[in-house]
């Protein structure tokens, strides 16, 4: 087990490196000056000289990237060209937004999926199977930004149970802010939900069609019992693991439906720092997400060996 | 009639309605080519935002231009960058995959796999919004982003799916005659991957219309004048509540491409290989 670790570790961190690597790498070679298009048209050749200094634009790539490294592992994600701020202020500001975003529609999608995945598998070929797949493959086809702008025309429009857009805020209580963030998780809910039911339902049905559930029905246990005691407990380790990749799709699927419902998180961050060219932000925004990612697999992977004993070989 | 419909696509039997799903999208964009019920430059001020009518049967929008048009033209572009895309996905991923089977466990291997391993880490559309940011919004440029997270896609396909064909008898032969690797992948492991790479294709093709939707609904995709699906529903955000029908038929065009896509996909995966078939998955 440990070995097992260590190894994913020394990968971990590999991942990281060569992220960051190639994140600093395709912003450096971005066209223009931003020291120069901060300033506008009209700046003095001495004024922009002093600002490229304050920036360190005049340093060399590889002392910029040693500097922006060394200063996000001590929390430091440098200073916003546009705004002039902390970004890693700007980032605490949001990921209150974006996080609970993405665990709401993780939460909903898994208990909406593995709950509509094991019923269709347990009703193999039934109308209730049929009707799910259908669903399903209707949700992976949806997008989803346009399922949101749909739910917007009912749910807010129409109905008036939602508001079409914006964030309560934390201050308003903990319910207002939820319930601003509702129609959004659906929304990104909705495809990952889909898939996790198709890979919940064919990864029990997988199971159920094993040996050692033979051996259990031929011990006197009922279906529902080998389903419950022996097939789900396997059929959850790929359900897991999708669940573990679910994490990236959340992220980056957040970044369009932040936009969808104008809410201010790190998505619509990364777009607003895109149109001003506020690379610091860009970068560091895309970096943070990408380790999100990268950590949360990683974690992924650490659980299942805890979990399934076998993985730890196979390796 | 509904039941009759399900049945029918969890069964696999999913090919005949998936196909012609896909080609009246397909059709719709070469008779753009050609023709288009009305020029989509050409602006109606007078008759914008028009519901359904005869004259425009999907209505106008907010420069009264013809919303079928618009969407018989967008479907050019999403195709278009959909199609490269998955091309540039297989001419890079699929050789290095027979690369990296025919020489397993050797650091080409090593370097091709983990370097697969990263590209899936990322989250792919952040990555494709980064390099349009950077390189700029056009067509494509998205279809670079989207492009690039096809290739581990297709490269690890590929090498599973040429590392048991490698262990073959006729592989064997071939290599009693004197083949090299280059010349085996060629004419003996490729052709029998084939089948595998069309499903594949058939499903990334389908996730890269959604991409392209996303990227230029957000505005990082093609640029006016040319129109793309994702930023029809973008234009269409404002007046929602105006002109629901601005949003609704492209997105259904979307959904409609998408789903035919991947209803051929599992009809061509049962079709192409049986041992593939799994309980509708």
């Amino acid at each position: 087990m440990l070995r097992y670790v260590i190894k994913k570790l020394v990968s971990l961190v590999v991942s990281l490196f060569v992220a960051s690597v190639v994140i600093f790498l395709a912003l450096e070679v971005v066209p223009g000056d931003p020291a120069a298009s901060m300033l506008g048209v009209n700046a003095q050749e001495d004024t922009l000289a002093a600002l490229r200094e304050e920036l360190g634009l005049n340093r060399g790539p590889a002392a910029r990237y040693g500097n922006w490294v060394g200063g996000m592992l001590v929390g430091d994600f440098g200073t916003s060209y546009t705004y002039r701020t902390p970004v890693s202020e700007m980032i605490a500001d949001r990921i209150w937004i974006s996080l609970p975003l993405a665990l709401l529609a993780l939460s909903l999608s898994t208990l909406i999926a593995i709950p509509a995945g094991i019923w269709a598998a347990s009703r193999r070929g039934s109308g209730v199977d049929l009707g799910v797949m259908g669903v399903t493959q209707l949700g992976v086809a949806i997008p989803n930004f346009w399922f949101a702008m749909l739910m917007v025309l009912v749910f807010a429009i129409n109905l008036r149970w939602f508001s079409a857009g914006g964030f309560a805020g934390w201050e308003s209580g903990f319910w207002p802010a939820i319930h601003s963030l509702t129609l959004p998780a659906i929304a990104l809910a909705l495809p990952q939900a889909s898939i996790l039911t198709r890979v919940m339902r064919s990864a029990l049905l997988d199971t159920l069609g094993e040996d050692f559930i033979r051996t259990a029905r031929a011990k006197g246990l009922s279906r529902a019992q080998a389903l419950w005691r022996h097939a789900l407990r396997n059929a959850l380790i790929p359900v897991l693991t999708i669940i573990g990749l679910q994490f990236s799709f959340l992220i980056a699927g957040a970044i369009i439906i932040e936009n969808v419902f104008f809410l201010p998180g790190l998505g619509r961050l990364v777009f607003q720092s895109i149109s001003a060219r506020d690379l610091i932000v860009v970068e560091s925004v895309v970096m943070l997400l990408v380790c999100a990612v990268i950590i949360v697999n990683f974690v992924v992977d650490i659980a299942y060996a805890a979990v399934d004993p076998r993985l730890r070989r196979a390796r | 009639m509904l039941r009759a419909g399900l049945t029918m696509m969890a069964q696999g039997r999913s090919l005949v309605p998936g196909g012609a799903l896909t080609l009246l999208f397909a059709g719709a964009a070469v008779l753009s080519l050609f023709w288009t019920p009305y020029e989509i430059t050409s602006l109606d001020i007078a008759n914008k935002i028009k519901a359904p009518t005869l004259a425009h049967p999907l209505g106008t929008d907010h420069f009264g231009r013809d919303i079928l048009s618009m969407i018989m033209v967008g479907a050019r572009t999403s195709i278009a960058v959909a199609l490269v895309a998955v091309g540039i996905g297989m001419g890079v991923g699929v050789p290095l995959g027979l690369a990296a089977a025919a020489r397993k466990g050797s650091l080409l291997d090593e370097v091709i796999m983990r370097g697969n391993d990263l590209v899936f880490a990322f989250p792919s559309l952040l990555i494709a919004i980064m390099i349009t940011a950077v390189f700029g919004a056009s067509a494509v440029n998205a279809i670079i982003a989207i492009g690039i997270f096809n290739i581990p896609v297709f490269a690890r396909l590929t090498r599973s799916g040429a590392l048991s064909l490698w262990t073959q008898d006729y592989v064997l032969a071939a290599r009693v005659a004197g083949k090299g690797a280059a010349r085996i992948s060629a004419e003996h492991i490729l052709p029998n991957v084939t089948n595998l790479l069309i499903v594949q294709g058939t499903i990334q093709f389908s996730l890269g219309i959604l991409a392209e939707a996303g990227l230029s609904y957000v505005g990082l995709g093609a640029q006016p004048p040319t129109p793309s699906w994702g930023r029809m529903l973008a234009d269409s955000q404002t007046m929602i509540s105006l002109a629901p029908h601005m949003a609704i038929f492209p997105g259904m065009a979307i959904l409609l491409t998408v789903l035919g896509l991947n209803l051929m996909g599992d009809g061509l995966r049962d079709l192409l290989d049986p041992r593939l078939r799994r309980t509708g998955r």
